[in-house]
C-alpha cells in the first residue's frame, strides 16, 4: 500500500464523509473549543459526563479529511469510557501519530484507531490528527482556553 | 539573465522565452520529490532562488564577510560598498528617486510594523481613521489594529466583490476627513487581484491621505515605479523576488521619512551619542539600527540585477499565457471552483474542490510532486468572504511550464478519484 492509500483508507474516507455523532450538545457538561493556528481548523468538542463516565460525546467545526475522521473516529471510542480510560488514549494516540509509538505492538490498546497511524508518515498532517484529541484532552481538564495544536 | 553560453543554433527565435534556459538558472528546480520532478507552484509563499543569488551569498560570506559603516579595514570597505551597491540596485527596481529613501528591513512585514509604529503613532490620535481592504494578509491587518489600539484610531474596510476586485464606489464612500492613512495591497495573495493602486493613491491624495502599498506579492511579477504609482511607502520582500530571506524593504518618500522619528534604537542609527541627548543619523540608517542581514541585502542585490537582465515583456506574457491556461483548465473540472475571478490578475489560482478540504488537495499534489499552498494564506477575511475555510492555491513564477500545469491537473484528478 502506498504511503497516500495509507493515509486516506477507506475507513478514514467514510468517516470523512459520514462523520459520526457530528452535532451539537445543549446538555454537554463539558464543552471545549480547538484551533490549529496555522491553517484555522477548528472543532468543538463536547462531553457529557456521568460519575467519571463518558456518557455522551459529540463534534462540531471545520477541517480536512483527516482532521474530521480522526474526530469522528475518536466519539466513537470514547463514547463509555472512564474519564482516565480517556486520558490514557489520549497519551496512546499522540505517541502514534507523532511516531513515538507502535500501534501495532499494542492493537488491544488502540483499536480501531490505530488506522490513523498512516499520519505519522506525513509530519505537515499530524496536528491535523491530533487536534480533536487536544480538544478532548483540554475538555477533560476542564481548561477555559481554547486547545491548540502548537 | 546570468550569461549562459549556449550553441547559435539553439537558441531560440527572438522574442520568445526560453523557460527551459530559465529553469537551468534554478538548482533547486532540478529535483524530485516522492519520486516526481519538482512542480513548484508555491512561489507566493516564497520564491526560489537563481544560482546568481545563491553565489553572491556564498561569495559574501566566503571572501568579504565584515560588517559594514564602521570598519576603516578593506574587508569592511568591500561588504559596506557591496551592501550599499545593494541599495542602489533596490532604487533602481522600484524607481526610487534617491537612495535615502530605500530603508532595509527584515521584510514586508516589518516594514509595515514600521510605518504603523513610527509615522502612525507619531501622526494618528484618538478618532483618526485607517482604511484597508478586504483582501489584505494578516500583515496588512494587525499592525494597524495595534496600532488603533495605542492611539484610539479606527480601522474602515473596504469590501471587495464577488470577483475579488476592490468596490471602488465604497472606497471613495470610506475617504472622508477622519481618514488619516491609506494601507492596500498592489496584488492579493490569497486571490491574485491586481488593485487600481494608482486610482487609490490618487483618491487618496486629493484627501491629503499619504498611502502604503504592500508589494509582497507585485513585486515578483509587475515591474515597480514608486513614483509613478505616487504611493507614500511601498514594502516588499526579498525571498519573494527570488533573493534571500530575512531581507526586505520599505520605501518611503524622504519628506515624510525626515519627519518620522526611528522605529528602533541603537548603533548605525546614530551620528552622536551622550547621555543627555542622542543625534540620530541621517535617511536612510536613521531607521537601520543595529548590524542589518549584510549577506540577504547583496543576495537580493544579486537577485535584482538577475530580474533585470530578463525581458520582462516577455516574462509578463509568459505569466499570462500560464495563468489563463491555469485557469482555463481548472474550469474544466466540474467539482473545482475558482476563488478569485478578477479582471486583472497576476499569476495565481487560488481554488477550492467540492467535498474536499484543501490540506487533502495539498496532501494529494506533494505525492505527485506538486507543491502548492493549501490554508487560509495569512487572509483569514478573506476566507470569510468567500465562506470557505480554506483554499488550494497555485502561485506562478517565470519558471514555471504549461508542462507544469498539466502534471497539477492530472494531480486534481487523483484527488478526485480519492474522494471519489
Amino acid at each position: 500500500m502506498s504511503e497516500l492509500d495509507e493515509l486516506y483508507q477507506e475507513v478514514i474516507l467514510d468517516h470523512n464523509k459520514s462523520p459520526r455523532n457530528y452535532r451539537a450538545m445543549a446538555n454537554a457538561n463539558r464543552k471545549a473549543e480547538g484551533y490549529n493556528p496555522l491553517c484555522g481548523d477548528h472543532v468543538t468538542v463536547f462531553l457529557d459526563i456521568d460519575n467519571g463516565v463518558i456518557k455522551d460525546i459529540s463534534f462540531q467545526g471545520s477541517g480536512c479529511a483527516i482532521s474530521k475522521a480522526s474526530a469522528s473516529m475518536m466519539t466513537t471510542e470514547l463514547k463509555g469510557k472512564s474519564e482516565s480510560a480517556a486520558q490514557q488514549m489520549f497519551d496512546e494516540v499522540h505517541k502514534m501519530l507523532t511516531g513515538e509509538g507502535d500501534a501495532n505492538s499494542n492493537p488491544e490498546k488502540l483499536g480501531k484507531l490505530a488506522i490513523l497511524s498512516g499520519v505519522s508518515k506525513f509530519p505537515a498532517r499530524v496536528k491535523c490528527a491530533s487536534l480533536a484529541w487536544h480538544t478532548v484532552n483540554s475538555a477533560l481538564k476542564g481548561e477555559t482556553q481554547p486547545a491548540s495544536t502548537e | 539573465m546570468k550569461a549562459v553560453p549556449h550553441m547559435a543554433d539553439s537558441l531560440p527565435p527572438r522574442g520568445v522565452f526560453d523557460v527551459a534556459r530559465i529553469r537551468e538558472d534554478f538548482p533547486i528546480l532540478k529535483q524530485r520529490v516522492h519520486g516526481r520532478p519538482l512542480v513548484y507552484f508555491d512561489n507566493g509563499a516564497t520564491s526560489q532562488k537563481p544560482q546568481a543569488v545563491i553565489d553572491a551569498i556564498d561569495r559574501y560570506y566566503a571572501a568579504e564577510n565584515s560588517n559594514i559603516h564602521r570598519g576603516v579595514h578593506h574587508l569592511s570597505e568591500q561588504a559596506t560598498a557591496a551592501y550599499e551597491a545593494a541599495r542602489e540596485k533596490t532604487r533602481g527596481f522600484v524607481n526610487a528617486k534617491s537612495d535615502k529613501e530605500i530603508i532595509f528591513v527584515r521584510g514586508t512585514t516589518e516594514a509595515i510594523n514600521l510605518v504603523t509604529q513610527s509615522y502612525g503613532r507619531t501622526f494618528l490620535t484618538a478618532g483618526d481613521e485607517i482604511i484597508v481592504s478586504a483582501m489584505e494578509h494578516h500583515s496588512n491587518i494587525v499592525p494597524w489594529q495595534m496600532l488603533c489600539g495605542q492611539v484610539g484610531a479606527r480601522l474602515r474596510v473596504i469590501p471587495i466583490n464577488h470577483d475579488g476586485d476592490i468596490v471602488m464606489e465604497e472606497y471613495r464612500r470610506l475617504l472622508n476627513e477622519k481618514t488619516k492613512f491609506v494601507s492596500v495591497t498592489h496584488v492579493s495573495n490569497a486571490l491574485g487581484t491586481v488593485v487600481p493602486v494608482k486610482e487609490i493613491v490618487d483618491l487618496a491624495h486629493e484627501h491629503s491621505v499619504p498611502v502604503l502599498l504592500d508589494g509582497a506579492q507585485a513585486a515578483p511579477h509587475l515591474r515597480i515605479d514608486v513614483q509613478d504609482l505616487g504611493c507614500d511607502f511601498y514594502a516588499f520582500s526579498g525571498h519573494k523576488v527570488f533573493g534571500p530571506t530575512g531581507v526586505g524593504v520599505l520605501y518611503g518618500r524622504a519628506e515624510l521619512l525626515e519627519k518620522m522619528p526611528p522605529y528602533q534604537g541603537g548603533g548605525d542609527m546614530i551620528s552622536l551619542v551622550t547621555f543627555e541627548k542622542t543625534h540620530y543619523n541621517v535617511l536612510p540608517y536613521k531607521f537601520e539600527a543595529g548590524t542589518p542581514h549584510i549577506a540577504g541585502g547583496i543576495g537580493l542585490g544579486a537577485a535584482i540585477d538577475y530580474l533585470q537582465g530578463l525581458d520582462w515583456q516577455q516574462v509578463e506574457a509568459h505569466e499570462r499565457e500560464l495563468l489563463s491556461y491555469a485557469t482555463n483548465e481548472l474550469n474544466k473540472i466540474d467539482a473545482v471552483r475558482l476563488i478569485g475571478t478578477a479582471q486583472k490578475k497576476a499569476g495565481v489560482v487560488s481554488f477550492v474542490i467540492e467535498h474536499v478540504h484543501a490540506h487533502d488537495v495539498g496532501t494529494i499534489l506533494d505525492q505527485e510532486g506538486v507543491a502548492i499552498r493549501a490554508g487560509h494564506h495569512c487572509a483569514m477575511p478573506v476566507m470569510q468572504r468567500f465562506g470557505v475555510p480554506a483554499t488550494a492555491r497555485a502561485s506562478f513564477a517565470f519558471y514555471n511550464t504549461i508542462e507544469e500545469i498539466d502534471v497539477m491537473v492530472q494531480a486534481i484528478h487523483r484527488v478526485l478519484k480519492v474522494f471519489g
